[in-house]
C-alpha cells in the first residue's frame, strides 16, 4: 500500500472541487437564462402573440405573427437557395474533391464559416439594399444563406466521408453508375446525418439578428412581397428590448421565449435524429 | 451501355463542381464588395483610420481607434474569463465525471451555444446588467475606485459587462474544443502516471502540461475568433460610446456595434463607406484568428476540426 502524503491529497481535493465549481459556474447561466425567460416572458405569453400584429406603446394585447412569418420566410428563402448548393458543394468535395478547386473551396468554406454574421449583413445591403434602394426579405435571406452554407458544406461532406468505401465498391462492382452510387446509396446513406446538419443551421440562422438589421430591417405590418423590408423575430425582439417602455420589455421577453422555443426544437429534433441512427 | 455511364457521370461530376465553384465565387464576391465598397473612405481618410479615436460623422471626420480597442479590450476581457472555466469544467467532465453524467452536461454546454444572442443580449440587459452594477462594480468602485481599472461613476453598460456575457457565450466552444483535445491523451500515459502513485490531479497535470497546450491555446484562439465577431449582445451591454477609457466600469464601442448601430443611419457616401471599412477591418482580424485557431487544431487534433466547425 503506498501511503500518499496529506499535502498531496488535499491538493488533489482542492482541485477536484475548483473543476466541479467551474462546471456549476459554466451551466449556471443557462438555468438562469432559462428561469428568467419563463419568469419574465409569462406575462406576455399568450395566443394573441402568435396570432396578432405589434401594436403602438401603450395599447394591450398585439403580438409578433408577423415576425414568426417572416421569420419563417426568410429562412425559407435562404434554404431553398443554400440548400441544393451547399448539399451538392459537400458532396463534390466528399466524392470528387482531391485537386486545386477542392482545396480552395475547402478554405473559402472555412474562411466563411469564421465570418462574424454582422459582415454578411453588410454582404447583403451591399448586393441588393444599395441597388434596388430598398430594404427588402431578399436582402435579408441573402446574408441568412452566407451563414447556412458553410455550416452545411461542411457536415455534408463529413457525413459522406462517414460512409464506408466497400458500400461504394458494392455498388459500383454491380454494375450501377457511380453518380447513382453516389446519389442514392452514399448520400442516401448519409442522409439522416445531413438533415442534422441542415437543421442545425437552420436554428442558427432563425436566431440570427445582426445580420438582418439592415437588409430585412423589420416591419410592422405583414409583408407585402419580398421586395419589401420583412418583420423577424429576433428584430422585434431587439428593438422591444433596447426601447424605453416597460409593456414592452415584457413582449421582449415573450418573443424571445417564442425565439428559442424555435431554436430548441429544432436543435434538440437534430439530436435525436442523430442518436437514431447510432 | 459503358460510355452512356461514363458521359452521365461526367455530367454528375461537373455539375456537382460547378456549385462548389458558386461557393468559392460567393466568398470572391463577398471579399470583393467589402473592398469596393470601402474603396472611398480608404482613398479619403487612408491610415489614419485606424490611428485617430476621434469618430464625429457631423464633421465627417472617422477614427476607428476606439472600436478596435473597444472589440480587442471585450474579447480578450471573455477569453480571460471563460477560458479558466471551460478548461476546468473541461476536465472535470473528461476525468472525474461519472460517465452517467458526462452527456447530460454536454448536452447543456451545447443548448448554451445554441442560444440566440440576441437572447444574450436581453438577458444582459435586464439581469446581468443589474446584479453586476448593484453586487460587482459599485462595492468594487468603492474600496478599489483609485486603481485606474475600476475608475469613474458606475452606471452599468461597461466594457466589464460585455466581456462577462461574451465570456458566458464563448464558454461552450472552449469547453468542447477542449474535451476533445483532452480526449486524444493516449489513456496508457494517463495509467503510467496513477500506477506510478501519482493522484489524479498530478495526472493530469503531468498530461496537460505534455500534450494539451497547444490544444487549448488553439481553443482559446477559437474562442477569441468568435468573441470578436460578436455583435447584439455586445452591443446591448457595452454602452456604445467612442472613447478609449482604461477603465473597465465605463461605456465602450466595438466594431461590430458600431456597424449594427449606425449603418441605418449612414448618411453620405464616405459615412456607409467608413462603416463598411470598419466592417472589412473586423473581416480580416476574425479571419486571421480563425485561421490560426484551425491551423493549430488541425495538427493537434483531426477529430476537433468537427468542434471548430460550429
Amino acid at each position: 500500500m503506498i501511503s500518499i502524503s496529506f499535502r498531496r491529497r488535499a491538493t488533489d481535493r482542492i482541485m477536484k472541487t475548483l473543476f466541479l465549481l467551474s462546471v456549476f459556474l459554466v451551466i449556471l447561466p443557462l438555468v438562469l437564462i432559462f428561469f428568467d425567460l419563463l419568469w419574465k416572458g409569462a406575462k406576455e405569453l399568450k395566443w394573441s402573440l402568435l396570432t396578432d400584429l405589434p401594436r403602438p406603446v401603450g395599447e394591450p394585447g398585439g403580438g409578433i405573427a408577423n415576425g414568426i412569418a417572416g421569420t419563417l420566410t426568410l429562412a425559407g428563402l435562404a434554404m431553398a437557395g443554400g440548400i441544393p448548393l451547399a448539399v451538392l458543394s459537400g458532396i463534390y468535395l466528399a466524392e470528387y474533391g482531391k485537386g486545386v478547386l477542392a482545396s480552395l473551396v475547402r478554405f473559402a468554406v472555412d474562411l466563411l464559416a469564421g465570418v462574424p454574421s454582422i459582415i454578411m449583413g453588410i454582404f447583403g445591403y451591399v448586393l441588393w439594399v444599395l441597388p434596388m434602394k430598398r430594404f427588402s426579405a431578399w436582402a435579408g435571406a441573402s446574408a441568412l444563406a452566407m451563414i447556412f452554407i458553410p455550416i452545411v458544406v461542411r457536415t455534408t461532406e463529413e457525413m459522406l466521408k462517414t460512409v464506408p468505401v466497400p458500400v461504394r465498391e458494392a455498388a459500383l462492382a454491380l454494375g450501377i453508375e457511380r453518380w447513382k452510387t453516389t446519389l442514392f446509396i452514399t448520400v442516401r446513406t448519409a442522409s439522416a446525418g445531413i438533415i442534422t446538419g441542415i437543421l442545425l443551421a437552420m436554428a442558427r440562422i432563425l436566431g440570427e439578428t445582426a445580420p438582418l438589421l439592415f437588409t430585412a430591417l423589420g416591419n410592422q405590418f405583414w409583408q407585402t412581397g419580398l421586395d419589401q423590408p420583412i418583420a423577424a423575430v429576433p428584430l422585434q425582439v431587439f428593438s422591444y428590448a433596447i426601447s424605453p417602455y416597460d409593456d414592452w420589455h415584457d413582449k421582449a421577453w415573450a418573443g424571445a421565449v417564442v425565439l428559442i422555443l424555435m431554436v430548441l426544437v429544432l436543435s434538440i429534433g437534430a439530436r435525436v435524429l442523430t442518436r437514431e441512427r447510432n | 451501355m459503358n460510355s452512356r455511364g461514363n458521359i452521365k457521370d461526367f455530367l454528375f461530376e461537373k455539375t456537382t463542381s460547378l456549385f462548389a465553384l458558386c461557393v468559392l465565387a460567393l466568398t470572391l464576391l463577398l471579399f470583393a464588395l467589402l473592398v469596393r465598397e470601402s474603396l472611398p473612405a480608404i482613398r479619403k481618410i487612408g491610415a489614419s483610420f485606424v490611428t485617430n479615436t476621434t469618430w464625429d460623422p457631423v464633421l465627417e471626420e472617422f477614427g476607428a481607434l476606439p472600436f478596435l480597442y473597444g472589440t480587442v479590450v471585450s474579447s480578450f476581457l471573455a477569453i480571460l474569463i471563460a477560458l479558466p472555466l471551460g478548461v476546468g469544467a473541461a476536465i472535470f467532465i473528461n476525468e472525474f465525471a461519472p460517465d452517467w453524467l458526462k452527456t447530460p452536461v454536454s448536452f447543456l454546454a451545447e443548448l448554451l451555444a445554441a442560444i440566440p444572442s440576441v437572447i444574450y443580449g436581453l438577458w444582459g440587459i435586464f439581469v446581468l446588467l443589474p446584479v453586476l452594477r448593484d453586487y460587482f462594480m459599485k462595492p468594487v468602485s468603492r474600496v478599489l475606485g483609485w486603481i485606474p481599472l475600476f475608475q469613474g461613476p458606475v452606471y452599468g453598460p461597461s466594457m466589464l459587462a460585455a466581456g462577462v456575457l461574451l465570456s458566458i457565450m464563448i464558454v461552450p466552444f472552449i469547453l468542447s474544443v477542449s474535451r476533445e483535445v483532452l480526449a486524444t491523451v493516449p489513456k496508457v500515459q494517463k495509467e503510467a502516471v496513477l500506477s506510478l502513485g501519482g493522484t489524479r490531479w498530478e495526472m493530469i497535470r503531468i498530461v496537460i502540461g505534455q500534450h494539451c497546450i497547444p490544444g487549448i491555446f488553439g481553443a482559446t484562439i477559437l474562442g477569441l475568433g468568435r468573441a470578436l465577431g460578436e455583435t447584439m449582445a455586445v452591443t446591448m451591454v457595452i454602452g456604445n460610446r467612442p472613447d478609449i477609457v482604461l477603465s473597465l466600469f465605463q461605456p465602450g464601442y466595438s466594431m461590430a456595434a458600431v456597424i449594427a448601430n449606425e449603418f441605418t443611419e449612414a448618411t453620405g457616401e464616405l459615412y456607409l463607406s467608413a462603416l463598411v471599412e470598419i466592417g472589412l477591418v473586423l473581416f480580416f482580424l476574425t479571419i486571421v484568428v480563425h485561421l490560426v485557431a484551425k491551423l493549430i487544431l488541425n495538427r493537434m487534433v483531426p477529430e476537433a476540426r468537427k468542434g471548430a466547425a460550429r
